[in-house]
């Protein structure tokens, strides 16, 4: 057992990234023995990063070197520098891979039941592998080159699957426009790579962290990382690619591609608090003042465009974008706060609701996609009075409405109020437009709700019947989360969330877990 | 570890324990309120069906209120914000990458100017 612990940070990217292969040679054999397989490896995944994650919160931060195993151990002939990479897991890290996991799992389940009768599973299962690998990778390497790789490996994955529905226009075109804006992403991520590697020849993010100068340099390439990462983040106004990407890829893989977007924003949380956390000397609270009002804008235009929309998928889509501001404004509310008490508040109410908008808004996709399989409409003035005949996808509905509109006591309202009493100690007006906002986001839903399961039974909806097992499963895991993440959110934050918070309020743990030091 | 352990806010606390027990009393409140009310009603008479400013419908499809009508009155209200968020929504490639290039011109402001 303790065997697998010590390696299990390369078996989180090796056993899916193996699997990805495999996945098309047993689709040969049988589609149950392709679709259990995937199953089997995303849960014996996610019980590997438990196991690990139960280490590291008994034991602190986790590294793991591939390659030379120490700094001095250079090639003899041409290279100066060790052929190394390392991976360096700490409390946000594994937070973070415990939401890509949990969501890979859920859309292979729900995947299983949804898809039945559509051709090309085979590559839509390694191509859900390999977008699981790439956010596991972005989240565990220490290695700044290396998160560009996996992120490069999350963003063409998830652009392939985005398009998995060939035949539907709107969808290659949504696919289009992901791919053009990640290259462009991952064109700067790399350019500030480029210019951190020549200033310090080092790309470990706690070495460069340590030997970070600020100089001009060193500023644009922090100008050039938080542009790229805020953009895939889906921060506004560069979020316009979001409501395209999720409203028009399928519901298992938008639910994907929204735990891939919340891995950049860990980039961006990394960045921050991490690679220039310890430099007292630049001051963060000025990009924490444009983290906020950012969040804010993200907040009020996603909302405000929810509620203009006729598509189902484009409606939770914009809600989503809004979702997005409330974790922006915490994180940049801790760093405008920099030292008061209610820093730490405002942190841990934007980390908790990474965990909970996922589940959240996975969940309202999940029954989008359930209602679009029964009905094959996603105009909601073409639908109405279903609660009759989907009993069970309503109550998801309603649960997944009242969590992402932040009502009590579902996981929502634990996280924003924790971002509503500290945002107001910085000033009162974002407190405000947040708790507006939260109440229009449920208006919305109201009215989504209101428009898909009440009213009478429309003529060409006679016939609907209830979703498969497999698509009810995997809705009702989420709205299981949701529920016992809102009856105990104090458990829930002293086990995960208080780790990752404290992660990236100590970024000098971060360094000295490579470095050394006291 | 408890379970129940209630979250510390800084100037508050949230127990949803707590919210529970009182949703429930209120649910029992609401119970034994509905239970004084009267009993005596005709069913399946005109006073069960619901009754639209005395006119008479005959499909019920026609009760349905669409997605799109509803809340028709704060879009309408908002509509020159809204004209212009829309308009910004162009689903235009080349502008979104402007957007970028916008917003890296504000983080170069912040980052270069104010710091």
């Amino acid at each position: 057992m303790n065997s697998i612990i010590t390696h299990s940070p390369a078996l989180l990217i090796a056993i899916p990234l193996f699997a990805a292969f495999i996945t098309p040679l047993l689709s040969r054999i049988h589609r149950r023995a392709r679709d259990g397989f995937v199953l089997i490896v995303l849960a014996a995944t996610e019980l590997l990063a438990l196991l690990l994650a139960q280490d590291i919160y008994a034991n602190g931060i986790r590294k793991y070197v591939f390659g030379a195993t120490l700094p001095s151990l250079t090639h003899p002939g041409t290279m100066s520098i060790p052929v190394r990479i390392i991976f360096e897991i700490d409390g946000l890290s594994i937070f973070m891979v415990l939401i890509s996991l949990t969501i890979a799992f859920v859309a292979t389940v729900y995947s299983s039941s949804f898809f039945k009768k559509e051709d090309g599973l085979d590559r839509y299962y390694t191509l859900l592998l390999l977008v699981t690998v790439g956010m596991v990778g972005m989240e565990l390497t220490g290695d700044l080159f290396n998160f560009f790789v996996f992120l490069e490996i999350t963003s063409i994955a998830s652009c392939a699957l985005i398009a998995f529905w060939v035949d539907r226009g709107e969808s290659l075109e949504a696919a289009f426009k992901y791919i053009v804006i990640s290259s462009i992403g991952a064109l700067f991520v790399l350019m500030a790579i480029g210019f951190l590697y020549g200033q310090y020849d080092a790309l470990n993010i706690a070495a460069l962290a340590n030997s970070i100068q600020f100089t001009f340099i060193d500023k644009v390439a922090l100008v050039l990382l938080l542009a790229a990462l805020t953009m895939k983040a889906g921060i506004a106004p560069m979020h316009m690619w979001l409501p395209d990407a999720y409203g028009e890829a399928p519901p298992s893989v938008t639910i994907a591609v929204v735990a891939a977007t919340q891995a950049s924003l860990y980039g961006v949380l990394r960045v921050c608090f991490t690679l220039y956390g310890k430099g007292l000397r630049l001051n963060m609270a000025a990009v924490g003042w444009t983290l906020v009002g950012l969040g804010l804008l993200t907040i009020f235009i996603g909302v405000t465009m929810a509620l203009v929309q006729r598509s189902l998928t484009r409606t939770i889509a914009f809600a989503a974008v809004g979702e997005i501001g409330y974790m922006v404004i915490g994180a940049g509310t801790a760093l405008a706060a920099g030292a008061q008490n209610f820093a730490t508040v405002a942190l841990k109410g934007g980390v908790f609701h990474i965990f909970n908008d996922v589940l959240d808004i996975g969940l309202l996709f999940l029954v989008a996609g359930a209602i679009i399989y029964a009905t094959k409409e996603r105009d909601l003035n073409n639908l109405g009075g279903l609660a009759k005949r989907m009993k069970y996808t309503t109550v998801f509905f309603l649960i997944g409405l009242l969590a992402v509109a932040g009502m009590p006591p579902l996981n929502g309202f634990a996280s924003k109020i924790l971002i509503y009493e500290s945002t107001y100690q910085l000033n009162p007006i974002i407190s405000i437009i947040a708790i507006l906002s939260s109440i229009l986001l449920l208006a919305i839903f109201v009215k989504i709700f209101y428009s898909l399961f009440l009213g009478p039974e429309l003529p060409h909806l006679r016939d609907v019947k209830e979703v498969p097992k497999g698509m009810l499963v995997a809705m009702a895991i989420l709205a299981t989360l949701i529920i016992i993440f809102g009856l105990f959110p104090g458990y829930v934050l002293q086990t995960i969330v208080d780790p990752a918070v404290a992660a990236l309020s100590n970024p000098t743990n971060y360094i000295n877990a490579i470095l050394g030091g006291a | 570890m408890n379970p129940f352990v209630p979250i510390d806010t800084g100037s508050g606390f949230w127990n949803p324990l707590i919210w529970v027990i009182v949703f429930i009393i209120a649910l029992l409140i609401v119970y034994v309120i509905r239970g004084l009310g009267r009993g005596d009603y005709k069913k399946n008479t005109g006073q069960t069906k619901p009754f639209l400013s005395g006119n008479v419908v005959e499909n019920d499809e026609q009760l349905h209120v669409k997605g799109g009508n509803v809340y028709w009155g704060f879009t309408e209200a908002f509509k020159g914000y809204y004209n212009k968020i829309k308009s910004m929504h162009t689903g235009d490639t080349r502008d979104y990458v402007l957007w970028f290039l916008v917003m890296m011109v504000v983080f170069f402001a912040v980052v270069l100017g104010v710091m």
